[in-house]
């Protein structure tokens, strides 16, 4: 049988559910005899080389580079699923969506009591910069997404069972104590 | 003002329980509550500011703003837009010059939306200053208007006319009609007074009269559909130093206004109703829950409770029978649909937010102030005195063999006779759609938007797909194929909320839409599925009828719809039925919508969602890649 090539990335995240999928201990040996990596902050790949079966996206999109990537991982994964509070809600990022984007500008680079450094008022308007969104968002709400699991982070014995679910085919055993929304 | 304030609380006792009366009476004086008013009551009634602004700003009806002089609620329920509510609505605006949900310059008329007022026979209706209006045009509109700034009084706009029956009493006075179009055993004229109290109580024991009641298989015509003698002998069973009768009477269920006609035509039936469930189960003390909307009545069924406590049948020794004390008081809403949930009527009843309790405890073992709690509906109370009077046999001759008795029926939406059919228990949708003159019907709607507290199991007996498993039976929208069901415990439960719509409606963007509204205005907000989904389920019902919508939004609202099934009461499991019974009943309306060619359709764009960063930071939107 042909290992499944699984590409991962952390989007609008804080990389907690990629460190919860490294919870998997010592199955991570029995991970890389069915599968094999491709694009992930893992192995360091820095672009798809090949068709991919399986992309795992932590974290939602707030800016144009989030958006540039997940659709790139749309184009290259038959599968894609959405790891996490963030990917699957926005999570925390998105406690800035009921806040005008000007006004949460003002408070990081004008404002802020923590603002000490800039006399000239300087905003990040680089054009090498990634755009920032009005809001964040959720996967979902830029492309297709197949499965979701939640958590924040999800359980390692979830993102395990989850993964060889999906490479061996049999139903995913879903235990009522790994699914969890916090 | 303070002392007004301290006045109008040591009339209830200074009891932080009679916080609604005290907060109904304050608004009386000066239309609002302030914060200083709050911070007085606070004191007086031992409870923190926190927990008086929570009762404040649960109920539609209590503010904290300066209310206008007259304060006009206009219904917004489904009946009243399938009867010109929008061009109403317009005249109030031009004759006020106001919009909704604000007040005229002069400080003379506000307009308010509210939640269906229970006159859906006689829609649009309207609630000024707690005198109701109904039947409105735009030209009588004009009128009430221009009569109320040519000085006239509320009371003497209305008396051009008045309803039929006792709402024409001295006592009542109003232009609400019964519109009572088929009776049977509760609407019938022969009907002695107080006979059962006086008479035939003192001849049987409170065990005789449990068994006789058990013996009708009288069941709860709320919606639930809880046997009432079995509630009865669980009353009698628990020990507590008061126990309680309360008669709920918050109909609040979009389309129901059966109790309003009780009340009105036969307040004397249900209140002997009480007294018999009081003697059953050894209660002395009653509450009447009456709806806000319904406050005209307040007056009309004080002087009945009044009567009675004249000619002895409430108050000490009831009809001679020694040591049978029972009083019974009239506990006013203020606006709440959750208020109709028993447990959250018992919270509004000890005067705070009308939030369901987790149950058990049940209200027989500790409902109001703890102590053990009867609740029945009016309707089950009035049967009470029919079945007392004329026996369980009698009774078990009308209906079908699961389904006993009666059921009164509100009828209302596209028919030619709307109002109340007294109804035996099996009577078919048809026959309904037949008795009301309605023709060309696309759709009834049986239970109102939610189905009320009705149990899962009810539902297996119905063989539907896994879904029916999922949600209540009743509140169902009903398509054509199944008009020959029967309305009965078995089959299409309900409360008797029938609303019929027309093949000139549209059913999702009128109907759908709008009971989705309902749910999402009153939810009271303890549950998150309650709060959160029928928000989301509208919004994306709206984005499939904005023609963005794909096969998997359908199957998404299904699956959603089951999430909802874990919150507290009965009207949040319930609040996703407008969209599944319409999707079970309806698909092809949905199908109508979603895109054919492409599974996924997201309405996200870029460019609009950089623009507000980008300007702000000084920056051209420019895209290198695709």
């Amino acid at each position: 049988m042909n290992k499944k090539v699984i590409a991962t990335t952390s989007l609008a995240g804080c990389f907690g559910c990629h460190m919860s999928f490294l919870d998997i201990d010592e199955r991570i040996l029995d991970l890389v005899e069915l599968v094999e990596f491709n694009k992930s902050p893992i192995d360091d790949i820095k672009v798809f080389t090949k068709r991919v079966d399986i992309g795992i996206i932590e974290g939602g999109c707030c800016n144009t580079e989030n958006i540039e990537v997940l659709k790139s991982f749309r184009e290259n994964c038959d599968v894609l699923v959405s790891l996490g509070e963030c990917a699957i809600m926005g999570g925390l990022p998105a406690l800035r969506n009921g806040i005008p984007i000007e006004e949460c500008l003002r408070e990081a680079y004008l404002d802020g009591p923590t603002v000490s450094e800039n006399k000239e008022g300087i905003l990040p308007n680089d054009e090498e910069l990634p755009m920032l969104l009005d809001n964040v968002y959720p996967c979902h709400e830029i492309v297709k997404i197949d499965y979701f699991l939640p958590g924040c982070a999800p359980r390692a014995d979830l993102i395990w069972d989850a993964l060889v679910a999906l490479v061996t085919g049999d139903e995913m055993n879903l235990p009522y104590e790994v699914v969890k929304f916090d | 003002m303070k002392d007004k304030i301290l006045e109008i609380t040591s009339k209830y006792g200074d009891d932080r329980g009679r916080l609604m009366d005290i907060l109904i009476d304050i608004h009386d004086l000066k239309g609002y509550v302030d914060d200083a008013n709050i911070e007085v009551l606070s004191e007086k009634l031992g409870i923190s500011i926190a927990e008086v602004n929570e009762t404040v700003s649960f109920y539609h009806f209590f503010t904290k703003t300066p209310k206008a002089e007259f304060n006009i609620y206009l219904n917004d329920s489904i009946t009243s837009n399938l009867r010109g509510r929008t061009r109403v609505k317009e005249a109030f605006e031009l004759a006020c010059d106001a919009t909704f949900e604000g007040k005229s310059e002069d400080g003379m008329f506000g307009l308010y939306n509210t939640s269906c007022i229970g006159m859906n026979d006689q829609d649009p209706a309207a609630i000024i200053n707690d005198v109701v209006f109904t039947n409105l045009t735009p030209y009588r509109v004009k009128q009430l208007i221009k009569a109320l700034k040519d000085g006239k009084s509320l009371q003497e706009a209305t008396y051009e006319s008045t309803g039929d029956g006792k709402n024409s009493d001295p006592d009542l006075k109003s232009m609400v009609f019964n519109n009572i179009r088929k009776g049977m055993m509760l609407l019938n004229k022969d009907y002695e007074r107080f006979e059962v109290v006086g008479k035939i109580l003192a001849e049987n024991s409170p065990e005789d009269i449990i068994k006789t009641v058990e013996d009708s298989n009288l069941r709860g015509r709320g919606g639930a559909g809880f046997p009432t003698g079995l509630k009865w002998r669980f009353g009698r069973r628990v020990e507590g130093e008061h126990k309680i009768i309360i008669c709920n009477a918050d109909e609040g269920e979009p389309g129901t206004f059966k109790d309003r006609v009780m009340l009105t035509e036969f307040p004397d039936l249900v209140f002997e109703g009480m007294v018999i469930a009081a003697y059953a189960t050894g209660a002395d003390i009653g509450l009447l829950y009456l709806r806000f909307e319904y406050r005209y009545m307040y007056n009309y069924l004080s002087l009945v409770l009044e009567e009675m406590r004249e000619k002895g049948y409430l108050g000490k020794n009831i009809a001679g029978i020694m040591d049978f004390n029972f009083d019974i008081r009239i506990q006013l809403g203020a606006g709440a649909y959750v208020c109709g949930e028993e447990s959250a009527l018992i919270e509004s009843l000890e005067g705070k937010r009308g939030e369901p309790r987790d149950k058990p405890p049940f209200p027989v073992e500790k409902g109001y102030m703890n102590f053990p709690t009867i609740v029945n509906n009016v309707e089950t109370l009035a049967s009470t005195v029919k079945i007392l009077k004329h026996g369980a046999d009698w009774f078990n001759t009308f209906g079908t063999k699961d389904s006993l008795g009666t059921k009164l029926l509100s009828v209302s939406g596209d028919c030619r006779f709307p109002g109340i059919y007294e109804v035996e228990w099996g009577t078919s949708i048809r026959e309904v759609i037949e008795m009301a003159g309605a023709e060309d019907v696309q759709a009834v709607q049986v239970g109102g938007p939610s189905g009320v507290l009705v149990s899962v199991k009810d539902v297996d007996h119905l063989g539907g797909t896994e879904l029916m498993k999922w949600y209540k039976p009743s509140g169902m929208m009903v398509a054509q194929k199944t008009y020959d069901r029967k309305l009965s415990y078995s089959d299409l439960p309900t409360g008797g909320s029938i609303i019929i719509f027309n093949n000139k409606r549209d059913l999702l963007k009128e109907v759908v839409m709008n009971f989705m509204d309902f749910f999402i205005e009153e939810s009271c907000g303890s549950c998150s599925t309650c709060r959160n989904l029928p928000y989301i389920m509208k919004q994306k019902l709206q984005k499939i009828l904005d023609g963005h919508g794909v096969r998997q939004d359908i199957d998404d609202l299904l699956s959603w719809g089951k999430v909802i099934k874990v919150s507290r009461c009965g009207l949040g499991q319930t609040a996703a039925n407008p969209i599944l019974s319409s999707i079970l009943n309806f698909r092809h309306l949905y199908e109508e919508y979603v895109q054919a060619m492409t599974d996924y359709d997201n309405t996200f764009d870029l460019e609009k969602s950089v623009e507000a960063a980008n300007k702000f930071v000084g920056r051209k939107t420019v895209f290198h890649h695709s």
